[in-house]
């Protein structure tokens, strides 16, 4: 046995690593269409002191961490592209405090967003945090690190603007607080009125060390949630419809998308609109505003509500689970979106090249995106169905989501989640001045380069 | 060239998306697939199972004990299926780990606890190595016949006839039954087992001749309607012996005392109690029995019915579902399932976990003492609970 993994045993225990075949095999890929790479070890800590000595560890040893959640970024952010030990979170997922009054919550650094929506919604089921639909099981902390959004993203931001503290292991393994938390034993504010470390966390996809514990915002869960699709099939309408109703400040969320299948939805593009309220009239005044918003274009004949009662209680499901359905649209068990953060007056564009590249490279797609902000950009979600078991398809998912990416630098967009490929685009293209801060910052916090390596790397 | 697999739903297993859902109930509360809650790593997780014999059947790993130790480590307990979310394959999801089983037999690399349960199953047609005519003592002391032309078969099955916890759970069944005047009888030393479990575990040519041989004893007996004590028989019963020829109807206990105790009042007292119910997996999930158990208990005066947050079609199992009742594979560390689910029981404030299987009954209890908690919960069979309260205790 390595002194490594002696190391990590007395540190973790017997069942808290893995060097078997079948682990290493597991947590050496995601459902993606990034190529593997096999991790030294897989460790599944339990505490923060646990998390800190394996990155203590790590750090003398040189050897690479990777922290994982539920693996479902997608584009590969957990594959140990340069091995090493592949730090599993999802056995910390207490839910440790939740403060009704000042509405927030503080949960361990591999709680899954389905179990803190269960905690919620039986101890406090006035309130509710930005589910996004991803998978159930996927973590709240991974989430936050790639700046994924959520359910209130319309309304509230990012879910990484709804943090309200960190725990983090940094990669010299000091454990670090970072807003309130560091001042006293409140979990309320990640930064005003203090310089926003945060943000030396949130985004960074682990590569500036692991998050143990975390606080977020939670909003009113209102009694009631409800739903209309609005629908056209001119795109180039799309960015006016959407500022007409975000122009409302009414709405929980907005998203629009559009798929060649089933039939009922080719060459459409349908806006789902989500509104809350605490009883009917509530509800019923918004629907009223919504429709009122978009009368002009029912006016004109250039859209209309669908009729989805049929789907209501499939889109009010939180989170919707049969996104994940579109997985086994080529019969494959796979899917991958690259998703850049755009202004919303380029969903057309977008849309378009969607299209074009799903033509190009045959490829089944789905694009949907999701408004953040009030309107201040959007989420547009690029997806292609793989079937796994077909290689040359996966390889032409890889080439259409590379151009896919490269379509949005030249737009200005910013790609969300992007894989290590598309970070070292990003960085190509970014300001210098910029990128030195970043690798700056970076250089500073992990000098051993163990965090995540291969991530946030230009070469 | 079209491709072949080593198994016969090898075709869907590439399909699975790994995204988790099966991991969880539906409410998402805590994870519900006890292998997974046990152990705590992703490939014992039904998406990671189904990750690993995609790589299995590819030769990118190879059968070895731990893929084996994995794949026993299943309780076949079914909340996967249900909360799956991909309606074209989700079906089959305990149909293919049952096969990847079979596989194993066929090779030979089983856990050893399987090995040993085989063994024993072979030489002594029991898990427990007892005496073949050792089965029916479990019926002394209670005045149930032998059968001969009466309604019902009533099969207590190898948890029953051999285990404590199971024994007294049969005599407490027979006994309500005959209270209830339904007609039953019983095969003592002459009954052998279902084979549920040896089926779950991959041996299905143990399982055949089991099957056959229990539907030719009942046809030779003029049986025609059974009841079980046990789920697990009750199971196989209803779902594998028709194609194996069996034209017998069966039925769960609580199934026939749920519609004697409406047709025919019983005598029983006022019984203030707060009790949860444990749903098995072979009678609930399975079978979609979650009612009867439920207006058994409900019609007990003063007795008060409270759920655990996980229950019905979401229930949490005990652990003891896929033999493991028998291998203990899931046995060790603070998450064994028998354990995880009796501090869900705590949590309701119940006083007794009613259950309607022999395992279940034998894992809970046991839970129960590890735990320390004998003075807070008992665990009883439904049918325990109705004769305390017809009793007047
Ligand atoms: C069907 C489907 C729908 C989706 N919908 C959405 C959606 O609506 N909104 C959305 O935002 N995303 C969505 N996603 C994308 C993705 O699943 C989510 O962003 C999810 O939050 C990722 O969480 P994870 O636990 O799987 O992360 P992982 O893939 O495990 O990790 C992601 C990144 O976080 C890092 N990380 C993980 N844990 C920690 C930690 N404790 N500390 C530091 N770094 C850490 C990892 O190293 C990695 O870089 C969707 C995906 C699918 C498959």
């Amino acid at each position: 046995m390595s002194d490594v993994l002696k190391s990590l045993i007395e540190i973790v225990g017997k069942n808290g690593v893995s060097t078997n075949a079948e682990e290493l095999w597991y947590y050496s890929r995601d459902p993606g269409v990034l190529e593997p790479h096999r991790p030294d070890f897989v460790v599944a800590p339990k505490t923060t002191q646990q998390v800190q000595k394996i990155v203590l560890l790590a750090n003398s040893e040189k050897i690479p961490v990777v922290p994982m959640g539920a693996a479902m970024a997608l584009t590969g952010l957990v594959i140990p592209l340069k091995g090493g030990i592949v730090v599993d979170m999802k056995r910390m997922n207490r839910i440790l405090e939740v403060n009704p009054l000042a509405r927030y919550a503080v949960v361990e650094g591999g709680t899954s967003q389905g179990m803190l929506k269960a905690y919620l919604q039986k101890h406090h089921p006035e309130l509710r945090h930005s589910l996004p639909d991803a998978p159930a099981a996927t973590t709240i902390a991974a989430n936050v690190s790639l700046h994924g959004q959520g359910r209130l993203s319309q309304q509230y931001g990012f879910n990484s603007d709804m943090v309200t503290g960190l725990e983090v292991v940094l990669p010299t393994g000091e454990i670090c607080s970072i807003g309130s938390p560091s001042l006293g034993p409140y979990w309320f504010s990640k930064s005003p009125s203090l310089p926003d470390l945060s943000g030396l966390f949130l985004g960074w996809l682990g590569t500036t060390g692991i998050i143990t514990r975390l606080g977020l915002m939670l909003y009113p869960n209102k009694k009631i949630r409800d739903v209309e699709i609005f629908v056209t099939d001119r795109p180039e309408l799309v960015p006016e419809m959407l500022y007409r109703l975000t122009h409302l400040e009414l709405l929980e969320d907005i998203n629009a998308w559009f798929q060649p299948k089933p039939l009922v939805f080719k060459d459409n593009y349908q806006i789902t609109i989500y509104f809350t309220g605490d009883d009917d009239d509530e509800v019923e005044f918004k629907r009223k505003m919504v429709w009122r918003a978009l009368q002009p274009y029912m006016d004109s004949k250039d859209g209309g509500f669908m009729s989805i009662q049929y789907m209501k209680q499939m889109l009010l499901e939180m989170p919707q689970r049969t996104i994940a359905d579109f997985a086994d649209v080529a019969k494959g068990g796979g899917f991958e979106y690259s998703g850049p953060i755009i202004p919303i007056e380029h969903f057309p564009r977008y849309a378009a090249k969607l299209i074009e590249l799903a033509e190009k490279y045959n490829l089944l797609y789905a694009g949907a995106a999701r408004l953040i902000s009030g309107g201040h950009a959007m989420m547009f979600a690029v997806s292609f169905a793989f079937n796994r078991e077909d290689a040359d398809m996966m390889l032409r998912v890889k080439q259409a989501l590379d151009e896919a990416t490269e379509f949005a630098l030249q737009q200005g967009g910013i790609p969300w989640k992007p894989n290590f490929h598309e970070q070292r685009m990003i960085l190509q293209r970014m300001d210098p001045n910029t990128r030195r801060i970043l690798e700056m910052i970076k250089r500073n916090l992990d000098p051993r380069g163990i965090m995540n390596p291969g991530n946030w790397e230009a070469n | 060239m079209e491709k072949t697999y080593p198994i016969r739903h090898g075709d869907v297993v590439h399909r699975c998306f790994r995204c988790g859902y099966c991991k969880f109930p539906g409410d998402y509360t805590d994870f519900n697939c006890p292998s997974y809650k046990a152990f705590g790593w992703d490939t014992y997780s039904p998406g990671g199972r189904m990750w690993l014999i995609q790589a299995w059947m590819n030769k990118e790993i190879t059968t070895s004990p731990h893929f084996a130790e994995i794949m026993y480590a299943c309780v076949a307990c079914d909340n996967c299926k249900n909360q799956c979310v991909f309606p074209k394959f989700r079906d089959f999801l305990p149909e293919i780990f049952e096969e990847v089983k079979e596989k194993l037999v066929e090779e030979g690399v089983v856990p050893p606890p399987v090995r040993d349960y085989f063994k024993a199953m072979t030489i002594y047609g029991n898990p427990y190595r007892l005496p073949r005519d050792a089965r029916g003592d479990w019926a002394k002391g209670i005045d149930v016949p032998e059968f001969s032309a009466q309604e019902y078969l009533f099969y207590v099955g190898d948890v029953g006839a051999f285990d404590e916890v199971g024994c007294r759970m049969a005599r407490s069944v027979a006994r309500v039954l005959m209270k209830l005047e339904v007609s039953i009888g019983v095969l003592k030393e002459q009954e052998i087992s279902d084979g549920n479990d040896v089926r779950t575990m991959g041996e299905t040519e143990l399982f055949r001749r089991l099957a056959l041989e229990n539907i030719t004893t009942f046809k030779e007996k003029g049986i025609k309607r059974v009841i079980t004590l046990d789920p697990h028989a009750f199971n196989t019963f209803k779902k594998d012996y028709p194609a194996l020829g069996a034209d017998f109807q069966v039925f769960h206990h609580t199934e026939i005392i749920a519609e004697r105790m409406r047709a025919k009042r019983m005598e029983l007292f006022n019984y203030p109690l707060t009790v949860t119910y444990h749903d098995p997996c072979y009678l609930g999930r399975h079978n979609g029995i979650y009612e009867q158990p439920r207006n058994i208990l409900k019609a007990i005066p003063g007795l008060k019915l409270v759920e655990m947050q996980q229950h019905g079609i979401d229930s949490f199992c005990c652990g003891g579902g896929g033999g493991n009742f028998f291998t203990d594979i899931l046995g060790a560390g603070d998450e064994r399932p028998n354990v995880v689910r009796i501090r869900q029981a705590l949590e309701t404030g119940a006083g007794v976990v009613a259950v309607a299987c022999p395992n279940c009954a034998k894992m809970l209890l046991n839970a129960v003492k590890e735990e320390g908690v004998e003075d807070r919960l008992e665990v009883l069979g439904i049918t325990e609970i109705i004769e305390r309260a017809s009793a007047n205790l």
